[in-house]
């Protein structure tokens, strides 16, 4: 079972392979991969130096061309195939079928895994997707441990689940609450709440977060104050002022590690290219230290304090969930 | 141009349902789809109901689309995804990549759904060669968007060989997620819901705490805070579009079928307080323009 860590830079980069990442993932610096920030990701330059750091330790890198080709310049998704491909990266992760066919038709020794963004929840699904030659299929994160257990014995494609970072509660790359409230897609920019969109104010009624103007939490002095990602703001449902949609909280699935293995899944991913390289450092070695462990002894596998210490330090709201692999949450 | 009548997204009972099919089948709209495309637990029409209206409804001319489930998880949401998909009476809109698979594994020709993330025109000759006859476009797609497509299609020599479909009136389908809203919001587990969305025909309202209308919850499904009416925007879609959907939140939906046909012949224009359409102008969703 691999480990799969994010690099929103190369320093992040270079901190998940020294903690023991078995793969990075990253993005290219435009609007070709889910995380388009400014700031984030990878020129050519800082690319290629990744690359060869990665390489020289055996570790492998996945590039995210994950967003979906505009019908005017497709030719930018198509060209970040190809460099994908011409620098060297040993994977394209990609969710587009315009991608996807391109990679298959110009690339077809390079190894393409589905990502989380083409929703792929059922075996009939991940059918649909073998055509264009993938390995690997990222799993959404709307299915439930025994969902993701029938799959991964309905399938001969590697599965790969995420195992740690931000909670998308909506299966992924087909929901549009931020585009209805900022006008710009994830699907299409690469940003989900983008932060150009976000406002504090200090207010009389306490700490207020808007995003593009409309109010998504107030907060009572003292009370955490998470980043106004719009599906776990606070809202009125009928006179109850309530998270209506989710909380502030991140997917932490170190519990379920050892079925995770039983099961035959084939890579975790911590989620967080958006993060800072001490957030990759810090969350890769917790689940290097958790892997080994529980490689090493998986009927005595138990999870260690300190490890969910730490991740909780590093999540939304600094409190955790196994969000939808668990019934009663969904 | 013609005009269809969305599935009903909410959950109704089946008198309401079948009260509302009676004027369906009365009025001029000639598209319906039919079928539950959120809950699975929603059985109040059975697949072998919702053919019977069917029947009923190709009777009176209609041309008759079954919507199916837009998430598939369990293993018995596959199955029922495949009895739907091969009912063998009515054409089908795949609103998930699942559903596709199947159908064009059968060699039946279908309805590419809103729900399918498909942005471009190589999606779409990839689904033209899997049977694909029409596409709803995603909710979220500009007008400009269109524009820019519909010149990739020509280019690659597909543009006449499927009906481009788009949201005309109704609360837009946004996201769908593996938690019930609609169940949480009374304090029940999912898997003992009581099947409570039967209490919100319009679903819930999720306002932010200065009283604007952001979103509704309707089970699994997120859907707009307002009702997207595209009725100004008809003369912009002259080329582009084949059919404009109603999506049904009440009965007053029949209504809005004329109001929009008498409008595209008219060429008549109406006050937008209330509604959104800000997708088709390239901004904001939930905003208005014009």
């Amino acid at each position: 079972m691999e480990l799969l860590s994010p690099a929103g830079s190369l320093p992040a980069l270079k901190a998940a392979v020294d903690e023991g990442a078995d793969a990075i993932y990253l993005g290219l610096k435009d609007d070709t991969n889910a995380r388009h920030f400014a700031g984030l990701n990878f020129t050519d330059k800082t690319m290629a130096q990744g690359v060869n750091y990665a390489h020289d330790r055996n570790r492998r890198l996945h590039v995210a061309v994950n967003t979906f080709a505009h019908p005017d310049r497709s030719q930018a998704w198509f060209d970040a195939v190809k460099k994908t491909h011409d620098m060297g990266a040993d994977v394209l992760i990609a969710s587009n079928i315009a991608v996807l066919e391109y990679a298959a038709t110009h690339y077809p020794e390079m190894e393409l895994h589905l990502s989380v963004q083409a929703a792929a929840t059922n075996v009939s699904a991940i059918n649909f997707f073998k055509q264009f030659g993938i390995r690997r299929v990222v799993l959404p994160r709307v299915l439930s441990y025994q969902q993701v257990a029938n799959l991964a014995q309905d399938t001969d494609l590697e599965l790969e689940v995420f195992a740690f970072g931000s909670l998308c509660i909506m299966a992924e790359g087909r929901c549009y609450l931020s585009s209805y409230m900022t006008g710009e897609s994830p699907n299409t920019v690469g940003a989900c709440s983008p932060a150009k969109f976000v406002r504090w104010e200090e207010t009389n009624n306490g700490l207020e977060s808007r995003l593009n103007d409309v109010l998504i939490d107030r907060f009572a002095d003292g009370e955490n104050a998470g980043y106004p990602t719009l599906c776990k703001g606070r809202f009125n449902v009928e006179g109850a002022i309530t998270h209506a949609l989710e909380e502030p909280t991140s997917l932490n699935t170190l519990c379920l590690l050892p079925q995770l293995n039983n099961i035959g899944i084939s890579a975790l991913k911590i989620e967080g290219r958006q993060r800072s390289p001490a957030y990759t450092r810090q969350v890769t070695r917790t689940w290097r230290n958790a892997i080994d462990a529980m490689k090493k002894n998986p009927a005595e596998f138990q999870v260690q304090e300190e490890w969910n210490k730490c991740l909780s330090a590093l999540s939304e709201g600094s409190q955790t969930t196994l969000g939808a692999y668990e019934r009663t949450w969904q | 141009m013609k005009f269809s009548m969305g599935n009903i997204q909410f959950y109704w009972d089946k008198e309401n349902a079948a009260d509302f099919y009676q004027q369906v089948a009365d009025s001029s709209v000639e598209h319906v789809y039919l079928g539950e495309s959120v809950c699975s637990k929603r059985r109040e029409l059975r697949l072998d109901d919702w053919l019977e209206v069917g029947q009923e409804l190709s009777k009176k001319g209609k041309t008759v689309v079954l919507s199916s489930l837009a998430l598939i998880e369990a293993k018995s949401e596959l199955a029922t995804l495949k009895k739907v998909c091969l009912n063998g009476e009515l054409q089908v809109e795949a609103n998930d990549f699942g559903a596709v698979e199947i159908l064009s594994e059968a060699k039946v020709p279908f309805v590419a759904g809103a729900a399918l993330n498909i942005y471009n025109q190589h999606d779409l000759k990839v689904l033209l060669d899997r049977g694909m006859t029409r596409w709803v476009a995603p909710v979220e797609l500009s007008r400009d968007w269109l524009v820019n497509l519909s010149k990739g299609c020509e280019y690659i020599g597909i543009k006449d060989k499927f009906e481009t479909e788009v949201y005309g009136y109704g609360y837009l389908p946004l996201a769908y997620s593996a938690r019930c809203f609609t169940a949480r919001s009374e304090d029940r587990p999912k898997d003992q819901c009581n099947l409570c969305c039967i209490k919100y025909p319009e679903g819930r309202k999720i306002d932010s705490q200065e009283g604007l209308e952001l979103f509704r919850m309707n089970g699994i499904q997120t859907m707009s805070g307002s009702i997207q009416n595209l009725i100004n925007d008809l003369p912009s879609m002259e080329g582009l579009v084949d059919i404009v959907r109603i999506s049904p939140h009440s009965m007053e939906a029949v209504g809005w079928v004329d109001k929009f046909r008498n409008a595209l012949e008219d060429k008549s224009r109406m006050s937008l307080d209330g509604f959104c359409n800000g997708y088709w102008h390239k901004i904001e969703g939930m905003k208005a323009i014009g």
